[in-house]
């Protein structure tokens, strides 16, 4: 009888222990297994993709790296995880990345019942139709029954059909979900078309097409694809840490610090500079940082305009929507103070 | 029974009653668990979605018409035909050529053997996945664009964006000609059950091949010659960037079905000779003694037998082919997995998708077993 009862008491032991999911906060939980795991492209270059020595580089990738920079003062304390576009948003929910930066374009929807938070844009992008030149074709409203290759589980796949329908012309989707299979598909001609973000089309072309003077990018943006990291919902002092470490690298380069003169302005009598640095106030205390983690950002990552430099502008980008605001563009980080 | 665990009875209660709450009791805290994390992080849930506009366009909609402004839920039987229009050629096509190849293993002619046997041992020690890459870039980089099609027949073109073919032009005759062939094969269904009942009471066969072919080729036959023989083609023409009319066949379809084919084809190969090898060689001489010829002993001693040994496993490997009609994804084919997690991305809702797509499954593969478990009982021996 003794067995049955110790039995029965241990079954309700187990039940009084069941709770919902643990209440600890991403950043206790990122500052205790000591490293930020962050959801990438499995290879989109210029945003994330493995150099010849296997390290992780791209705008998406500096992000990574400066919230690991903010938290640890160490911006190679990353561990990244490649997911394809259907893979990111349960990777996110379920809690396997702490931070998706993997060109995710912000729409309502996403931000709302996907249970998602958009901590800001760190790239502004449109869709745009690739073709074969020797196609010939001009213009995006001459891909009348064209067949067009697109990866599922995007915002490119929607504005596909959107786009068509508008302007009262068909087409047959070719819908392949690896970025590698979907581009192979195109370039062996079973697409007269290739979409995505423009920003991807110049990528591609620049680093995977066979010959890419072969391709043209033609002339149509025909959407607005704001493209940024994103957090789950209901952690915000998470979503602090995340949206002010981007906010910390456009606000660098518009004060002129970069990852080589920031040490230069340690001294600095601007009163700006001396809050970005740490020299004063409690900034970083206020988000639960080191006070110098704007410092380790811009010493080990570099600002913005350094990691556009670095990482697009030699795949042929222009700088374009993505100045900052004072140059006649649209990035633009609220004041730090 | 004693309230004590020296009685067996009793003991044995508590243990299973042991069991089945410990079920229970996970059960409940992975659905609690999953909708208290899905509260806790405002993500949305239920069914609701499926009445939404769906948004994408799919490739293939050979049986159900679609469009990127219906639902998620038409979006989703387009998929679930388009897995059904793979798995029902699929396994057709399979039965035939693996019985072929696997009579085939058992020929008396060497090579012929042989070659049967370096098929089966090659294609079944290569993952499915690889061979659907292989058949599909091979259709993809080696076929020529739709500008340069390939025409080995008059109006049949081979492209990279698959093989088109003329096909007959939609006209009302054809409806009722499909309803008089129906109706033949019934017939000389019918007919043949009274042949049997015959020979069986006089020992005299009525003549069985030409009264079934008359039955079942002749009223079709009638129909459209009243209907003023209607023999306008639809051919396939290349107009813009693709071929339209007639009858397609992409290459995703092409890849995934012939794949799945030839693949399974291996399993079912070795499934047969076993079948038939598991006769003992006794009813062959037999059936030889009896003065039977070599197809009848066949149809009428051996098959019937070996069908024993060969429909159980046979019913796994349909439900094989059928699952495995999901690796579609890879390759860009719009099943019901790749339409679903097209929708699990766009609405966010991962949990709805994956019981949708656990449902369907779990559906389909119980109605094959169901199937091949009535033909099982139909075809076990009577006693």
């Amino acid at each position: 009888m003794n067995t049955l009862v110790m039995t029965v008491g241990v079954l309700a032991a187990a039940l009084a222990a069941v709770q919902p999911a643990s209440a600890q906060t991403t950043l206790d939980a990122v500052r205790s297994k000591g490293y930020v795991q962050c959801g990438v492209n499995t290879g989109l270059a210029g945003f994330s993709q493995p150099d010849s020595k296997g390290m992780w580089r791209g705008i998406d990738v500096d992000l990574c790296r400066a919230v690991s920079a903010a938290v640890f003062g160490d911006a190679a304390k990353v561990r990244y995880t490649p997911l394809t576009a259907q893979q990111r948003f349960t990777a996110l929910q379920s809690g396997e990345v702490d931070v998706l930066a993997r060109n995710t374009t912000w729409t309502i929807t996403r931000d709302t019942s996907l249970g998602l938070n958009f901590v800001g844009v760190n790239y502004y992008d449109g869709q745009g139709f690739m073709v074969p030149k020797k196609l010939n074709v001009k213009s995006a409203k001459q891909l009348n029954g064209a067949t067009v290759c697109v990866q599922p589980g995007t915002t490119t796949e929607l504005n596909l059909a959107d786009y068509f329908r508008a302007n009262r012309m068909t087409f047959k989707p070719v819908v392949i979900e690896k970025l590698e299979e979907v581009l192979n598909a195109y370039f062996a001609g079973r697409c007269d078309v290739y979409t995505t973000d423009v920003s991807g089309l110049v990528a591609v072309r620049a680093s995977r097409a066979p010959n890419p003077a072969d391709h043209v990018i033609l002339p149509e943006v025909i959407s607005k694809e704001p493209l940024g990291p994103v957090v789950r919902h209901g952690d915000d002092r998470w979503f602090d840490v995340v949206k002010w470490s981007l906010f910390a690298m456009l606000e660098a380069e518009e004060l002129g610090l970069g990852a080589k003169t920031i040490d230069q302005h340690l001294n600095s009598t601007n009163p700006s500079i001396q809050r970005f640095t740490g020299a004063t106030g409690d900034i970083g205390k206020a988000l639960g940082l080191d006070n110098r983690w704007a410092y380790s950002i811009v010493k080990q990552v570099g600002n913005y305009g350094e990691s556009f430099e670095r990482n697009l502008v030699p795949l042929g980008f222009e700088r374009g929507l993505n100045r900052l605001w004072t140059q006649g563009g649209l990035m633009y980080a609220p004041p730090i103070r | 029974m004693k309230l004590s665990f020296g009685d067996p009875r009793f003991r044995a209660l508590v243990y299973q009653a042991a069991a089945i709450g410990a079920a229970l009791f996970v059960a409940w805290y992975l659905v609690s668990n999953t909708l208290a994390n899905l509260e806790a992080r405002r993500i949305a849930s239920g069914f609701a979605f499926l009445g939404r506009e769906a948004g994408f366009e799919i490739g293939e909609t050979s049986s159900i018409a679609y469009s990127a402004a219906d639902s998620y839920l038409r979006a989703l039987a387009v998929g679930l035909a388009n897995t059904f229009r793979v798995a029902l050629i699929g396994i057709v096509a399979a039965t035939v050529l693996g019985t072929v190849i696997g009579l085939t293993r058992l020929s008396r002619n060497w090579l012929v053997a042989k070659l049967a046997a370096a098929y089966v041992e090659f294609i079944r020690n290569v993952p499915l996945l690889v061979q659907l890459f292989f058949w599909y870039v091979l259709i993809t980089e080696n076929l020529p664009p739709p500008r340069a099609a390939l025409e080995p027949l008059p109006g049949v073109y081979l492209t990279n964006r698959g093989v088109y073919l003329p096909v007959p032009a939609a006209h009302p005759a054809y409806l009722w000609m499909l309803v008089t062939f129906v109706a033949g094969i019934v017939s000389a269904m019918l007919f043949a059950r009274w042949a049997a009942r015959r020979q069986a009471l006089t020992g005299r066969r009525p003549p069985m091949l030409e009264i079934a072919l008359a039955l079942v080729i002749v009223p079709p036959a009638l129909v459209f010659l009243a209907a003023g023989a209607p023999t306008a083609i639809d051919v396939p023409r290349l107009s813009g960037f693709n071929f339209t009319g007639g009858m397609t066949f992409t290459p995703e379809f092409a890849a995934l079905t012939g794949g799945l084919v030839i693949y399974t084809a291996a399993f079912i190969a070795e499934i047969v000779r076993a079948g038939i090898l598991a006769i003992h060689y006794g009813q062959f001489e037999a059936a030889h003694a009896l003065g039977l010829r070599r197809s009848l002993t066949m149809r009428l001693v051996v098959l019937p037998q070996a069908l024993r040994v060969i429909v159980p496993p046979m019913t796994s490997q349909y439900l094989n082919l059928t699952k495995n009609s999901s690796l579609a994804v890879a390759i860009g084919y719009p099943d019901l997995v790749s339409i679903a997690n097209t929708a699990m991305n766009q609405t966010g809702q991962a949990v709805e998708g994956i019981i949708i797509i656990m449902a369907v499954y779990l559906s389909i593969s119980l109605s094959i077993s169901a199937f091949m478990n009535w033909y099982n009982a139909r075809i076990a021996l009577q006693r």
